[in-house]
């Protein structure tokens, strides 16, 4: 099997996210950048898809200049065969619509049996880059799976729907999947295999390289006026023995925050 | 402006309060930019009855949506779309919002505006607020591009007055697709109540409930009372206290409901990046430096396994 996977980083979840200035962004000053949760789970069901099936897995990422660093040291420490890294100022600033018009670009060409996704990053939280890359490859796409099992050309697959709802659908490769929690347990790099990575090399290439203009890439979508979660007002602290503080807060439920 | 588009969904012919929320929310935005609202509606429901909320039209596309199909979803709505070329789409974030959306605005070569919880017009079109990093910081989000798609977060907006006017019904047939996805057998949730995402009303449990056993003798019967879902952190979970879908959090479900109660839970800030926007936080632990009560509306310090019982009896009494 020939699998690839798009992955990028995203702070450590432990951020504390301060802003620029003028309210532009974020400042990502002091961030330690990881694997995506999600994409981390779609990484750990690559390889062992690659494990089960043989094959080899392949990951796509675009990032920027100290992406090949963060690369070596987790993806291609973990087993991953080749790196993509698609690294060009274009790049910079676009939405997910570009993100996966330049990921689309860069799995076409490998002739790949399933592209794994996260089911969302956790910056922007959008959740649009895998049904996009799906489409723009003709694919079938399988959102938020939570288990998948391949047999020579098809594959199954457990899915989230509305309603807390889950669902067991069947279909052909190629497809696209999207990894919720649940598919599995990622493992960590070991690390003689970190040390090991350091001398591997990550393939990196510009738009021109995909095929790709600028103007293809340029953002629909445009994120401005960043700002801090508004403050919540102060709570209060209940006072008194349990059956007090329980009487007290059904009545302040019922009464003062009109819930009940 | 040539319209708002609202996407309204529905099960089994009842329309979800997402769908009237929408549409409460496009009628007021299009009386500000001068514009109407139309409404497009996915297979068997009562399509007029949503001008009461004020879609001047509705599109019904004919056909069999009663199981999600990403194929057949992105087609009928990108058939609706052509033909009606709306300037702003809006979507509940919910399956269809999640996974056929970006799929139409790839296909439209457009963009979406993700999970927003506010919408307003502004200088003639409509801009989205939505949280990014998990709540941890929000920004402005337009999209510069026809159809503008937006995804909004369930609750964000009330449930408005239904007062209107039947609206007059379009009929259009699904378009033919198929993408050989087939639902081989569909798994319904072990408890009845409404999924995370949407609930109004949530009780969540931490890693202090210390076994599976107290988690479903305190945390559910206590979520019952008040007809709560019940959720839990990400401790809860790794210790196979509750299920992975009852995660809420950073890598667990994002929830916005009206009432929010954490049980002995220390308030990490994966857990309230989940949470945070709920509207009313009753936070009980035993350490009262817990940081879940820097974000508590109530906050009582004592120990769960003597509050958790009396609270249950009191919901269930009042
Ligand atoms: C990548 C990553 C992603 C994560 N994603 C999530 C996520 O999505 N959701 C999430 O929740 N966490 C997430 N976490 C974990 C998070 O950092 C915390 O570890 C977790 O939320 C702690 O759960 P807890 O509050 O139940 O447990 P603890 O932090 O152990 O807190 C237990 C609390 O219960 C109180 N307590 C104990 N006994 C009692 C009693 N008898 N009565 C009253 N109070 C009592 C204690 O005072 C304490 O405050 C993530 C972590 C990482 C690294
Ligand atoms: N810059 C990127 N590089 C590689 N993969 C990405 C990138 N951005 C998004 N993805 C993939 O697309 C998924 C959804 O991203 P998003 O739509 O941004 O939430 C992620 O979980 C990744 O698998």
């Amino acid at each position: 099997m020939k699998i690839g996977v798009c992955a990028k980083f995203t702070p450590d979840t432990d951020t504390r996210i301060k802003l620029r200035p003028d309210n532009s962004g974020i400042d990502p000053t002091g961030i330690k950048w990881v694997v995506s949760p999600y994409d981390a789970l779609a990484v750990e069901e690559a390889l062992r898809l690659k494990e089960k099936h043989t094959g080899e897995v392949i990951s796509f990422t675009v990032g920027g200049d100290d992406t090949a660093g963060l690369l070596k040291g987790t993806l291609l420490a973990l087993g991953v065969g080749r790196a993509v890294l698609v690294n060009d100022p274009a790049a910079v600033g676009t939405d997910a619509l570009g993100i996966a018009r330049i990921l689309a670009a860069a799995a076409k060409a490998e002739g790949l049996d399933m592209l794994l996704f996260g089911k969302q990053a956790i910056d922007g939280d959008n959740g649009q880059v895998g049904s996009m890359v799906a489409e723009i490859l003709g694919w079938v796409q399988v959102s938020r799976v939570s288990e998948l099992t391949v047999e020579g050309t098809q594959f199954k697959a457990v899915r989230a729907v509305d309603g807390g709802l889950k669902e067991l659908v069947a279909g052909s490769l190629p497809a696209v999947v999207t990894a919720d929690m649940g598919l599995n347990t990622p493992r960590f790099p070991k690390l003689p295999d970190i040390v090991k990575a350091k001398t591997k090399t990550v393939e990196v290439k510009n738009l021109a390289a995909l095929g790709l203009t600028a103007a293809e890439v340029a953002p629909a979508v445009q994120a401005s006026n960043f700002g801090l979660p508004p403050a919540r007002p102060k709570g209060r602290l209940l006072t008194g023995d349990a059956d007090q503080m329980v009487g007290e807060l059904v009545r302040l439920l019922r009464e003062e925050a009109k819930v009940l | 402006m040539s319209g708002i588009l609202v996407v309204a969904e529905h099960d089994a012919g009842v329309f979800r309060r997402t769908a009237w929320e929408l549409l409460g929310k496009a009628a007021a935005l299009a009386t500000e930019l001068k514009t109407t609202v139309s409404a497009v509606v996915l297979g068997d429901a009562p399509a007029a009855d949503l001008g009461s909320a004020g879609a001047a039209r509705v599109i019904h596309v004919t056909g069999d949506f009663a199981t999600y199909s990403t194929a057949a979803t992105t087609a009928a709505l990108n058939a609706v779309i052509t033909a009606e070329k709306p300037d702003v789409v809006l979507a509940a974030s919910a399956t269809l919002g999640r996974d056929a959306i970006p799929r139409l605005a790839a296909r439209l070569g457009t963009g979406v505006g993700t999970e927003v919880t506010d919408l307003r017009a502004e200088g003639g079109a409509v801009v989205g607020r939505r949280p990014l990093y998990s709540g941890k910081c929000f920004a402005d989000v337009r999209v510069v591009r026809a159809p503008a798609f937006f995804t909004v977060r369930p609750n964000s907006f009330p449930q408005p007055t239904r007062s209107g006017a039947p609206a007059p019904v379009t009929a259009m047939a699904a378009p033919a697709a198929s993408d050989g996805v087939t639902v081989l057998e569909k798994r319904a949730p072990s408890t009845a109540t409404v999924d995370l995402t949407v609930a109004d009303r949530i009780v969540s449990g931490g890693r202090s409930l210390k076994s599976k056993e107290a988690f479903d003798t305190v945390i559910r019967p206590l979520a019952a009372s008040v007809g709560a879902t019940v959720g839990a952190s990400r401790a809860a979970v790794d210790a196979g206290y509750a299920g992975h879908s009852e995660q809420v959090g950073q890598t667990g479900k994002v929830v916005n409901p009206t009432l929010y109660l954490a049980m002995g839970i220390s308030g990490a800030i994966q857990h309230l990046a989940g949470m945070r926007t709920s509207k009313v936080i009753v936070a009980v632990n035993k350490d009262p430096e817990a940081p879940i009560f820097e974000h508590a509306t109530y906050g009582l310090v004592g120990d769960l396994f003597e509050i958790a019982p009396k609270l249950t009896a009191a919901f269930a009494a009042s």
